[in-house]
């Protein structure tokens, strides 16, 4: 009976989220409850059917939890996919305007879609199954918490998938990159909070005396985005059987908490996190140590010290306060000497081992990822100059920005890892003498 | 707590505390013997071998 309580408290979730479409204040609030009704009663089918009677066979302590890692890899690839292939749509619907299918396929429900299946769905899940793969490698301790790992996978899918029909039936907070609203928001905060209970809970038990940075910079990210997350989605829902809510700041204060969390999304979420990534798989493919630790301590403190300032540069020429907008350029300004202190870093890390670039395909996806992230994060700094601004705002220079921070740092730096882990987590022999 | 008190704390005391701390845990990084244990510390990843087929 593995997966007994599962069963009954997906059930009892079922039949709560039937009753809220029954009660529903809205329509889309009862065809966002049909969805999650829907997906909750396929997942208690797939469970009984998957339940068998004997007993649990013992876990072996010492092993590594590789499970939810593996299902982590395919969601990745999954969720990349989709996010990639509604970027094309979306940028399809801006040429052919009839591409536009009213109501759910507008551009405007289609462009959170994309940003928020690149940036959670598929950058989520790289950030996930890799802190888990490498949080075990780094303490040589299995996970903490037993099946939370798996309660955290799922329920990330079950977020994104509440999110992105959301977008579709047109309920959004129209914050960017937070636009699911309150009761997709607060699951998931439940969720988030199992992460850090399943990361710092193996942290805490390791075997090895010291934490390795890379663990350091996926810390950061959880816990960072936890606060913004919370900070930023304080609202006030209109009903508790509907989807519209209202936010707990007005005005000039409330654009400023969101771009707050905005700048710090990208700041925690696309780079701390993805740091942690680089720290790991870059020594370990180059199979040298990374080139200066101690600077990796420095530029973790740096980054941390100045990525929260950084936001009100998204607010510059509006009613934001002239010194706030002063202070969000002066420090994404600053902001470029911790980030270049990275991407040295990493870069330097194959010093002696350049001759792997002309060989081994994962070692120039990272070098590749590692200069995208040195480029974008000289564009950032040098678009938040008031200025620059002033002619790059409103443009296609800040897609262009985006893809080139997201895209090419994010983007190649999961797929390198992604190539990395998937021969280990399967045992096959890697390909490491393919000629490209 | 108004706003003022909050502000005029933030740009004063709250300031310093964070500055020291950077501050600190930059100078830390460079403490004698630092050398060593930071070239060990970048070592764990490497000293994995369970993945290695």
């Amino acid at each position: 009976m593995r997966h007994a309580t599962s069963i009954i408290s997906l059930g009892v979730f079922s039949f709560l989220a039937i009753l809220a479409a029954a009660f529903a204040h809205d329509i889309a609030f009862m065809n966002h409850m049909w969805v999650l009704a829907i997906v909750l009663v396929i997942s208690v089918m797939v469970l009984l059917r998957r339940e068998n009677f004997q007993r649990a066979a013992t876990v072996d302590q010492s092993a590594y939890m590789d499970g939810p890692v593996r299902y982590g890899v395919i969601a990745t690839m999954f969720w990349a996919v989709v996010g990639l292939l509604v970027g094309v749509v979306v940028a399809l619907q801006l040429t052919y305007p009839e591409l536009n299918i009213e109501p759910w396929f507008n551009f405007g429900r289609m462009r959170p879609l994309h940003t928020s299946g690149v940036i959670f769905a598929f950058c989520g899940n790289a950030l996930i199954c890799t802190s888990f793969y490498v949080v075990q490698r780094t303490s040589k301790a299995r996970l903490f918490g037993g099946d939370l790992a798996w309660f955290v996978f799922w329920g990330y899918q079950l977020f994104i998938v509440m999110a992105a029909t959301g977008y579709l039936l047109g309920i959004s907070e129209s914050r960017e990159y937070a636009e699911p609203e309150w009761y997709v928001d607060l699951w998931l905060t439940i969720v988030w909070v199992a992460y850090l209970i399943v990361f710092l809970g193996t942290i805490i038990k390791r075997k090895e005396p010291h934490i390795y940075v890379a663990n350091w910079f996926y810390l950061a990210f959880i816990v960072t985005v936890a606060m913004l997350h919370i900070v930023n989605n304080l609202s006030m829902p209109v009903s508790f059987l509907g989807s519209k809510s209202y936010s707990a700041f007005s005005g000039v204060q409330d654009a400023l908490t969101q771009w707050w969390y905005g700048h710090n999304a990208v700041g925690f979420f696309l780079t701390a996190g993805f740091l942690g990534m680089m720290y790991y798989f870059v020594p370990k493919q180059a199979n040298r140590p990374v080139y200066s630790y101690r600077l990796s301590i420095i530029h973790f403190w740096a980054l941390i010290f100045l990525y929260i300032w950084a936001g009100p540069h998204h607010l510059h020429f509006t009613a934001l306060p002239d010194w706030a907008q002063t202070l969000g350029m002066v420090f994404s300004i600053m902001l470029w000497m911790p980030s270049w202190g990275g991407m040295i870093n990493g870069l330097m890390t194959l010093s002696g081992a350049w001759d792997k670039l002309r060989t081994d395909p994962i070692i120039r996806m990272m070098v590749a990822a590692i200069a995208f992230y040195g480029m974008s994060t000289f564009e950032g700094p040098m678009m938040s100059i008031k200025t620059v601004n002033s002619l790059s705002h409103y443009t296609d220079w800040t897609i262009g920005h985006v893809h080139s921070g997201a895209l090419g740092w994010n983007g190649l730096i999961a797929f390198a890892a992604l190539y990395y882990m998937v021969p280990k987590l399967w045992a096959l022999s890697a390909c490491t003498r393919c000629a490209w | 707590m108004d706003y003022h008190t909050m502000r005029t704390f933030a740009d004063s005391w709250g300031l310093l505390a964070m500055l020291v701390f950077f501050i600190s845990a930059s100078a830390f990084v460079f403490r004698p013997g630092s050398r060593d244990a930071s070239a060990e510390a970048a070592l764990i990843p490497l000293k994995d071998d369970r993945d290695e087929r």
